[in-house]
C-alpha cells in the first residue's frame, strides 16, 4: 500500500489546511491512520501501545475549532506518536523495559504537553532499545522493530519505532531521543529526516532519564520543513528542567528559505576512514558536491579527537545510567520480584527480573567506571577527553557553518546481526555520539539508497543553538534533489 | 587491568544486581572486551585538560560567571509561591506494587 497526497500522505501543513478547507476532519484523518497502523504495524512493530481515547478527544477539540472557524494552530490534527521514553498521562509508558510494563504516568512530559497544545493528535506509543540503550531497538523488551524499507533488517535504534512509524506512514512525525545518535541513525536506516537539537534547546521534563548530561529530545518527519515546525513548537525555556536554555526560539521555518551561498561546509577526513562502507562514502562525496553546487564552499576540517569518541561516549553515558536507573528498586513504582526475604533481597531480584541483558551490561561497565579506585583512569579520564572532543568542534566551528559527514558507517543491518557483540553493536554510533558529547546539534537526511535500494543518510552538524543554519542548509540540499527524489514519496512495498 | 570474576561480583553487589552464573560469565567477558577497547583513552595526555561534566555549563550565558554563579540557572528562591502543588496522596501511590494507602509497603528493614 503506497499512502496517497490524501489521508496518511499528508504533510504538516497538508494535515492543517485540509482540515481549515473542510476536505478532512481531524477526526477522520486519526481513524485512517488508526486504520493503517493496524495494516502495516503487526510486520512492522513500531507501536508499544494506542492511545484512541486521548486522540479522538483532541481530534474532536481542533474539529470544534475547525467548525467554528476559530484560526487552527501550527499543528491542528497532526497525527503524531512519541517514543515511549516520554511520560504520557494516563497512558502506560515502559521505556521498552519488562520493569515498567504496568507504569501508568501521572503527569506528560513538556515536550509532548507542547505537542498538544500546537494541536498535534497523539495516536500512541513507540517502541525503542530498553532504556533507549541499542542502535537496532532489538534490545526492546517487547519485540522488535523491522524496517519498513526492508523488513530483514533492524530500523536503527534506539529510537527505531518513531523511525519506522514515520517512514511506514503511520505517523506524520514522531518524536524520539537522542543520547549516543539514537534519532539520526534510525532515521539514516528508514529514510527520513531526524534532528537531534542542541543539548538545552528541548525541555527534558518527562523524559525518562539514560544519561543526563547526552539526552536530548528531537522530532522525526519526512521533511526538514516539517522538523523545522516540530522543534519550534518543542523548543524553549521550562521552568520544569533547569537545563533548559533561557534563549528566544528562532521561526525555523522562516529561517529555510534564506539563501545558503556562501555558507562554509567542513569536511573532516575523521569520519571518511577505515570502516566506512564504499557506497555510503560514494553517497555523501555526492551531496557533498551537490552542497557545493548550490553555492556552499567545502573547507576541510579537523577533528583530531574522534578516534576516542566511542571509549569517551561509553564511560560517561554508563556511568551516567548507573546512577540514574538505581532509582528502579520496586518500591515506588515498576516490578517488584514476589516473596522478598528482605530490602535489600527486593531491591536485587526485582532489577535481576526487571532489567535486560544490555541494561544490566551498562549498568555493570557504568558501575565499574565509578568505583573506588578505577574512578579516574576512566571516568575523570573519559570527562578530559570530552573537552578535547568538545574543543575540536570549537575549532572547527571558527572555520566553517556547518560540518558535513556521513550519520553511520553502513545502511541499515539485518536483524541479529551484531546482537550477540556489544562492541559491533557500540561501535555503529561511530559518527553520531561526538555531537552528545559536545551538545552541538545535528540532523541526519536521506541523501540516496545503495544498491539494494537500503536509505543512506548524510549528517550535518552546527554551532550550539544554530539550528536555523542547521536546518536551512538541510533543506536546501532536499530541494536540490527534486525532482529525481522526493523525500515524502515512498517507494512501493 | 583485567576484570576478574571477584571484580564482577562486587560491582554487582554495588549496583544492587544479583546476576546468574550465566550472566556473570557473559558478563565478564564482555566487560574485559569493552574495556579493552576502552583503553585506548590512556594514549591521550589529559594532564593539564580540565574534565568535563555537561554541556550547559559551556553555554555563553554562563560563560562569564565564576564558582557557584556557573550554576545560578539551576537555583530558584526557596518560597512556596509559585511552586506548583504535589501530586496528590493517591495518585503518587497509584503505581506502587504494594501500599496500605498511606504509605509504601516493604519488607521490614530492621530484623530483631
Amino acid at each position: 500500500m503506497i499512502a496517497g497526497k490524501e489521508g496518511t500522505g499528508l504533510t504538516i501543513d497538508g494535515v492543517r489546511s485540509a482540515i481549515a478547507e473542510g476536505r478532512t476532519t481531524a477526526t477522520k484523518l486519526a481513524e485512517e491512520f488508526y486504520t493503517r497502523i493496524k495494516q502495516e504495524d503487526p510486520e512492522i512493530g513500531a507501536f508499544l501501545t494506542l492511545c484512541k481515547d486521548r486522540a479522538l478527544d483532541q481530534a474532536a477539540r481542533i474539529d470544534k475549532m475547525a467548525a467554528e472557524g476559530k484560526p487552527l494552530p501550527p499543528l491542528a490534527g497532526v497525527p503524531v506518536g512519541i517514543k515511549d521514553v516520554m511520560v504520557t498521562r494516563g497512558v502506560r509508558t515502559t521505556a521498552g523495559s519488562k520493569i515498567l510494563e504496568n507504569f501508568v504516568p501521572p503527569y506528560d512530559s513538556t515536550a509532548v504537553a507542547r505537542l498538544e497544545a500546537a494541536g498535534a493528535v497523539v495516536l500512541g506509543k513507540l517502541n525503542c532499545d530498553e532504556f533507549a540503550m541499542g542502535s537496532s531497538n532489538e534490545n526492546s523488551a517487547y519485540h522488535p522493530v523491522h524496517n519498513p524499507r526492508d523488513k530483514s533488517r533492524v530500523p536503527g535504534g534506539s529510537s527505531g519505532g518513531s523511525a519506522a512509524a514515520v517512514a511506514a506512514g503511520m505517523a506524520v512525525a514522531t518524536l524520539g531521543s537522542d543520547t549516543g545518535g539514537s534519532i539520526r541513525q534510525p532515521a539514516s536506516f528508514c529514510g527520513v529526516v531526524g534532528l537531534k537539537p542542541t543539548y538545552g534547546r528541548v525541555s527534558r521534563y518527562g523524559l525518562i532519564a539514560f544519561a543526563s548530561s547526552l539526552d536530548h529530545i528531537g522530532p522525526f518527519a519526512r521533511t526538514v520543513r516539517e522538523s523545522a515546525l516540530v522543534l519550534r513548537t518543542i523548543a524553549g525555556r521550562d521552568p520544569m528542567d533547569s537545563t533548559s536554555a533561557d534563549l528566544p526560539v528562532p521561526n525555523y521555518v522562516a529561517e529555510l528559505e534564506k539563501p545558503v551561498q556562501g555558507l562554509k561546509v567542513g569536511i573532516a577526513k575523521e569520519y571518511f576512514g577505515e570502516g566506512l562502507d564504499p557506497e555510503v562514502r560514494a553517497a555523501v562525496e555526492a551531496a557533498i558536491q551537490k552542497l557545493a553546487e548550490l553555492g556552499c564552499e567545502a573547507v576541510p576540517v579537523s577533528l583530531p579527537h574522534t578516534e576516542y569518541a566511542i571509549p569517551t561516549y561509553y564511560i560517561v553515558a554508563t556511568a551516567e545510567a548507573s546512577s540514574n536507573l538505581a532509582r528502579y528498586d520496586g518500591v515506588r513504582y515498576g516490578y517488584r520480584a514476589p516473596n522478598p526475604r528482605s530490602l535489600s533481597d527486593m531491591y536485587r531480584r526485582s532489577r535481576d527480573g526487571g532489567f535486560g541483558m544490555e541494561v544490566k551490561r551498562r549498568i555493570m561497565l557504568g558501575t565499574y567506571a565509578l568505583s573506588a579506585g578505577y574512578y579516574d583512569a576512566y571516568y575523570l579520564k573519559a570527562q578530559k577527553v570530552r573537552t578535547l572532543l568538545t574543543r575540536d568542534f570549537d575549532e572547527a566551528f571558527k572555520k566553517v557553518d556547518v560540518i558535513a559527514a556521513p550519520t553511520s558507517p553502513t545502511p541499515a543491518f539485518r536483524l541479529g546481526e551484531k546482537v550477540n557483540d556489544p562492541l559491533a553493536m557500540y561501535l555503529a554510533d561511530i559518527y553520531t555520539v561526538t555531537a552528545n558529547l559536545a551538545g552541538i546539534p545535528g540532523i541526519s537526511v536521506p541523501c540516496s539508497e545503495n544498491h539494494e535500494k537500503l536509505p543512506i543518510g548524510l549528517q550535518l552538524f552546527a554551532r550550539h543553538f544554530d539550528e536555523a543554519t542547521l536546518l536551512r542548509v538541510a533543506h536546501a540540499y532536499e530541494q536540490s534533489r527534486k525532482p529525481e527524489w522526493v523525500p515524502h514519496q515512498r517507494s512501493p512495498r | 587491568m583485567k576484570v576478574t570474576d571477584k571484580d564482577v561480583a562486587y560491582v554487582a553487589d554495588l549496583a544492587s544486581l544479583e546476576l546468574t552464573e550465566e550472566e556473570r560469565s557473559r558478563m565478564l567477558r564482555d566487560l574485559n572486551s569493552i574495556l579493552e577497547y576502552i583503553a585506548r583513552l590512556s594514549e591521550l595526555n589529559t594532564e593539564s585538560v580540565a574534565p568535563m561534566a555537561q554541556v550547559s555549563d559551556r553555554y555563553s550565558v554562563d560563560q562569564p560567571r565564576q564558582g557557584s554563579d556557573r550554576f545560578a540557572y539551576a537555583s530558584r528562591e526557596d518560597v512556596h509561591n509559585g511552586l506548583r502543588e504535589s501530586l496528590p496522596h493517591e495518585v503518587a501511590l497509584k503505581n506502587a506494587p504494594e501500599t496500605d494507602g498511606t504509605f509504601f509497603e516493604v519488607p521490614k528493614v530492621i530484623e530483631r
